[in-house]
């Protein structure tokens, strides 16, 4: 059996030898390099373009929005972000005009001979200003987009409530900061265009290269190189960049690579939605949620992309894995004139999972109550009921993950040595300050769940496609636009594929992520590999072992067959190798190769006119406790460690599963503590490695995982998502940490040390 | 200018700008691609190579300060095709990923082995600090670094 086990990562040896080739490897004969320029205001009308008249243009190759051949604009939700500005700029960074010469110093030089003279408005740059609406940039009322999920009645649960508390917070922008910049080539043919590259959604690029050069299927030929990290910042983007390359590379006839710069990407690109979360809750003396409100507000930023899905999965989870029978959620997006917003790891819940959960702390300290008794006093549990009135019905690991995550990091021992250092160090304050080192420790918890797949109705409408072709070997491979980006995709779908059909995991071929070859199978995002196109290509492997068994039975006159360790067996026998009988196959058939399509579980409905029912297949869970050492002379927070225990069903390949909670762990506690940036006139001040600060290992705390295996009985093997449910957990428990640690309640991450002084001025107020 | 060096054990010599990066003479001139570029900035560590057993980001080196000296890169660390044992353990440890920052991480790991045959996962720790993963949140990577010291020693 291969899943379950740890088997070796199926592109391992390549990356391990430095033989991996990504996209800034590729030498192409003839090849320009591109170079995009960008507007320096954040609003404004495009005055005039001067082309210095002293300079050589004849080597380069200029390129606006006059040269798009089909529509200007990127093929996402809506289509209101232009590939290229015509008159009116709407964020800082925002593309004008594409340059291609012979080399990078070249093209940067020929940047440098560029005018471009803006008549300039006053921009709007934050949440506020959007909603103050003095200034209107989007619709009437700078509102992108707004949901409302309600349930039961609001007004009766706070009639109900002993106390009503209310909290707001904010959470910051973050950048996805994959080691890989964002890079591309365009490669032109004769009435054909490919683009490879780095990129999560090579049917994305796709459709935005069809668009652009009004190419039909066949013509546009996306395909994915090795891939160096994603996050979410390389599944919309890439459209937008290889739809530059390629009409630079349309233009000039020749090949044309992009590769941006870690500064140009810092600044340019999708960052994660920035938001002010407010919540109302009613409250029973002894804990029970009687009511909630909450009102959620993200920045969208200056066009659409993928905000009212970022914006729904935020709306979705905005209670947290909590019961409670009367909720009204708002939810909008406003516009600002900033960089667009986008896709990053946890897509609306990190943002929304930092607000719960603190939350829940004000109320357990307002209330009094351990803040583990209130999370198990409301948890949801299998058969309750969520916001948008989905009944759990399958897969339930609150209790589990909440316990395993309690008892492994020993929280109560922990929080009582934290108690007593703590007053210690405050007693040898007392008695000799000057030889005391003036710290704190604390320990906090935080409790959290994550819907795998796309929201509501995304996967009943997506049918995502997945496929297996036997070999001229005999061998299966699978045949899908799933990409590796680090998350192990390819090994886990191997893995699959080998216990579905019986044959050794390193007999199953996986091929390139190109849509030449392979069908669409959605986009790789919103923890969806494993559980949804996993579950496809589970049903491809059982349709191909199942037309297998059939031509064996008439074969061998039998139809009592198995397949079991590449060996198809008949009382005990072993009649044939897979490989031969599948040879045999192709040699009478021609072909072997099998095409299948996801669809919900029957009983999963969902609906998007009342925005209510089965908001997520199933969801996965998870509970961190973190613990924190704060210097009160410095204010700075040093994360010890975090145990976290989180449940993703069967975890097909353990220690990739623990490799994606690490990271995500570490990500998160980026998010919480270290990483924000900072802004003039819209645009990012420190976008460099120097000075936007990501973890490094020796910010990285211990971390203890334990995984939690709840089967889910639609995944494949029981599998459920885990991509980004650790994404959420990290920045709450910090919060809960320090708040424990030194009393300051921090409603606004990143715990700067200057937050945490302001914060240290207000307590909490503790009802009677 | 005439530029000599070893790289991986071969002898090389080319005739390049002094001031181009010795990043660029790797990747572009020898097309030896192993080593990364992350941020040109010496940040992220993606791009360090071995230049006469200290490791540097070969991103802020002129090719003029290595003329003469035996450089190392991740190309250099299998022989004939079977991983050493420190490329071994990242594979069985989970330590690469995205695998981008992979050879600067394996690089810097080999000079720390080299120095410290038997580090504390601190010392690991501190050797790889200028080297950025975003993807292991660096359990693995140290996972898999001391199970390569193990190995080395027996």
């Amino acid at each position: 059996m291969a899943v379950g086990q740890n088997v070796l990562r199926k592109e391992g040896y390549e990356k391990l030898t430095g033989a991996a080739r990504y996209i800034a490897d590729y030498a192409i004969e003839g090849m320009l390099c591109g170079k995009t320029i960008r507007s320096t205001i954040a609003r404004g009308r495009i005055k005039s373009i001067q082309f210095d008249s002293g300079y050589d243009w004849s080597r380069i190759v200029v390129a606006d929005y006059r040269d798009i051949p089909g529509a200007n604009y990127v093929a996402l939700i809506e289509t209101d972000q232009p590939l290229l500005a015509e008159s009116e700029v709407r964020h800082a960074e925002e593309p004008v005009l594409l340059i291609a010469a012979e080399s990078k110093h070249e093209a940067e030089e020929a940047a440098r001979h560029i005018h471009i003279e803006y008549e300039e408005s006053n921009p709007v740059l934050t949440i506020e200003e959007s909603l103050r609406a003095d200034e209107i940039i989007f619709g009437s009322d700078n509102v992108m987009k707004r949901y409302l999920i309600g349930r039961g009645d609001v007004d009766e649960g706070f009639a109900q409530a002993d106390f009503i508390i209310e909290g707001e917070y904010r959470v910051p922008h973050q950048e996805q900061l994959y080691i890989e910049p964002q890079g591309v080539i365009a490669i032109p043919g004769d009435g054909e265009m490919t683009v490879m590259g780095s990129m999560q959604c090579p049917y994305y690029v796709h459709k935005a290269l069809k668009q652009l050069l009004n190419l039909d299927d066949e013509r546009a030929v996306v395909i994915q190189t090795t891939t160096g990290g994603g996050f979410g910042g390389k599944e919309e983007y890439p459209s937008m960049i290889a739809s530059h390359a390629a009409l630079l590379a349309h233009k000039a006839r020749r090949p044309v690579k992009i590769i941006y710069d870690r500064a140009e990407d810092i600044a340019a690109t999708t960052k994660r939605h920035p938001g002010i979360i407010r919540h109302r809750t009613g409250v029973t003396r002894d804990g029970r949620l009687t009511a909630s409100e909450i009102d959620i507000v993200l920045d969208g930023g200056a066009y659409v992309t993928l905000t009212p899905v970022v914006l729904s999965r935020g709306a979705i989870h905005a209670l947290g894995p909590y019961r409670c029978p009367n909720v009204r959620v708002t939810a909008r997006a406003v516009a600002t004139n900033t960089p667009p917003n986008g896709a990053f790891r946890g897509f609306g819940a990190p943002q929304v999972a930092f607000a719960y959960e603190m939350q829940m702390e004000k109320i357990a300290a307002t209330l009094q109550i351990d803040p583990l008794e209130l999370r198990r006093i409301n948890m949801l549990r299998e058969g309750d009921i969520t916001a948008t009135g989905q009944q759990l019905a399958w897969s339930v690991g609150s209790e589990d993950v909440l316990n395993a995550a309690v008892e492994s990091s020993n929280f109560f021992e922990k929080r009582r040595s934290a108690r007593e250092f703590n007053q210690a160090i405050e007693e040898s304050l007392k008695q000799s300050p000057a030889q005391t080192e003036n710290k704190r420790r604390g320990v906090g918890l935080s409790f959290f769940f994550h819907g795998a797949g796309f929201t509501g109705s995304g996967e009943a409408k997506m049918k995502a496609q997945a496929g297996i072709e036997v070999t001229a070997e005999g061998r299966a491979r699978i045949l899908s636009a799933s990409t590796e980006i680090g998350q192990g995709t390819r090994t886990i779908f191997c893995q699959i594929v080998a216990d579905e059909i019986g044959v050794d995991f390193n007999d199953v071929e996986i091929e390139e992520p190109d849509t030449s070859r392979v069908p669409d199978s959605g986009p790789t995002v919103a923890s969806r590999t494993t559980m949804v196109v996993g579950r496809v290509v589970q049903l491809a492997a059982r349709e191909v072992k199942e037309k297998l068994l059939c031509f064996a039975a008439e074969r061998f006159g039998t139809s009592d067959i198995k397949i079991i360790e590449g060996w198809l067996i008949a009382d005990e026998k072993r009649l044939a190798r897979f490989e031969e009988t599948a040879r045999d196959y192709l040699a009478q058939h021609g072909e072997l190769r099998v095409y299948a399509r996801y669809a919900h579980p029957p009983t999963v409905e969902w609906d998007d006119e009342t925005y209510s029912g089965d908001a997520y297949p199933v969801y996965s869970w998870g509970a961190d406790v973190a613990e924190v050492e704060v210097d009160m002379d410095t204010y700075e927070v040093t994360v010890v460690k975090i145990t976290t225990a989180q449940d993703i069903g069967r975890a097909i390949h353990p220690l990739l599963a623990a490799g994606q909670i690490e990271g995500g762990t570490l990500q998160a506690v980026g998010y919480g503590l270290l990483e924000e940036l900072v802004w003039n006139r819209g645009r990012i001040v420190n976008n460099r490695l120097t000075n936007y600060i990501i973890p490094t290992s020796l910010d990285a705390p211990e971390m203890e995982t334990v995984i939690v295996e709840k089967e889910y009985p639609h995944g494949p093997f029981g599998a459920k998502g885990v991509g980004e449910l650790p994404m959420d957990g990290a920045a709450p428990a910090i919060a809960a940490a320090v708040f424990n640690a030194t009393g300051a309640f921090v409603n606004e991450i990143p715990i700067t040390p200057e937050r945490l002084q302001r914060a240290l001025e207000v307590r909490i107020v503790v009802i009677d | 200018m005439k530029i000599q060096f070893q790289v991986n054990g071969t002898p090389r010599e080319l005739d390049t700008p002094p001031m181009k990066r010795v990043l660029d003479v790797l990747r572009e001139d020898l097309r030896l691609t192993g080593t990364k570029e992350g941020c040109g900035e010496g940040e992220c560590g993606a791009c360090s190579i071995i230049v006469d057993g200290e490791v540097i980001n070969s991103c802020l080196v002129p090719v003029c300060q290595v003329n003469g000296s035996r450089i190392l890169t991740v190309e250099g660390l299998a022989r004939d095709g079977r991983l050493d044992p420190l490329q071994q353990a990242f594979l069985e440890c989970g330590g690469a990923q995205c695998g981008i920052c992979t050879p600067g991480m394996l690089i810097a790991a080999r000079a720390l082995l080299d120095v410290n045959a038997h580090p504390s996962r601190d010392e690991i720790k501190e050797a790889i600090a200028g080297n950025l993963c975003r993807c292991t949140g660096y359990v693995k990577i140290i996972d898999a670094i001391e199970q390569a010291a193990k190995t080395r020693l027996r």
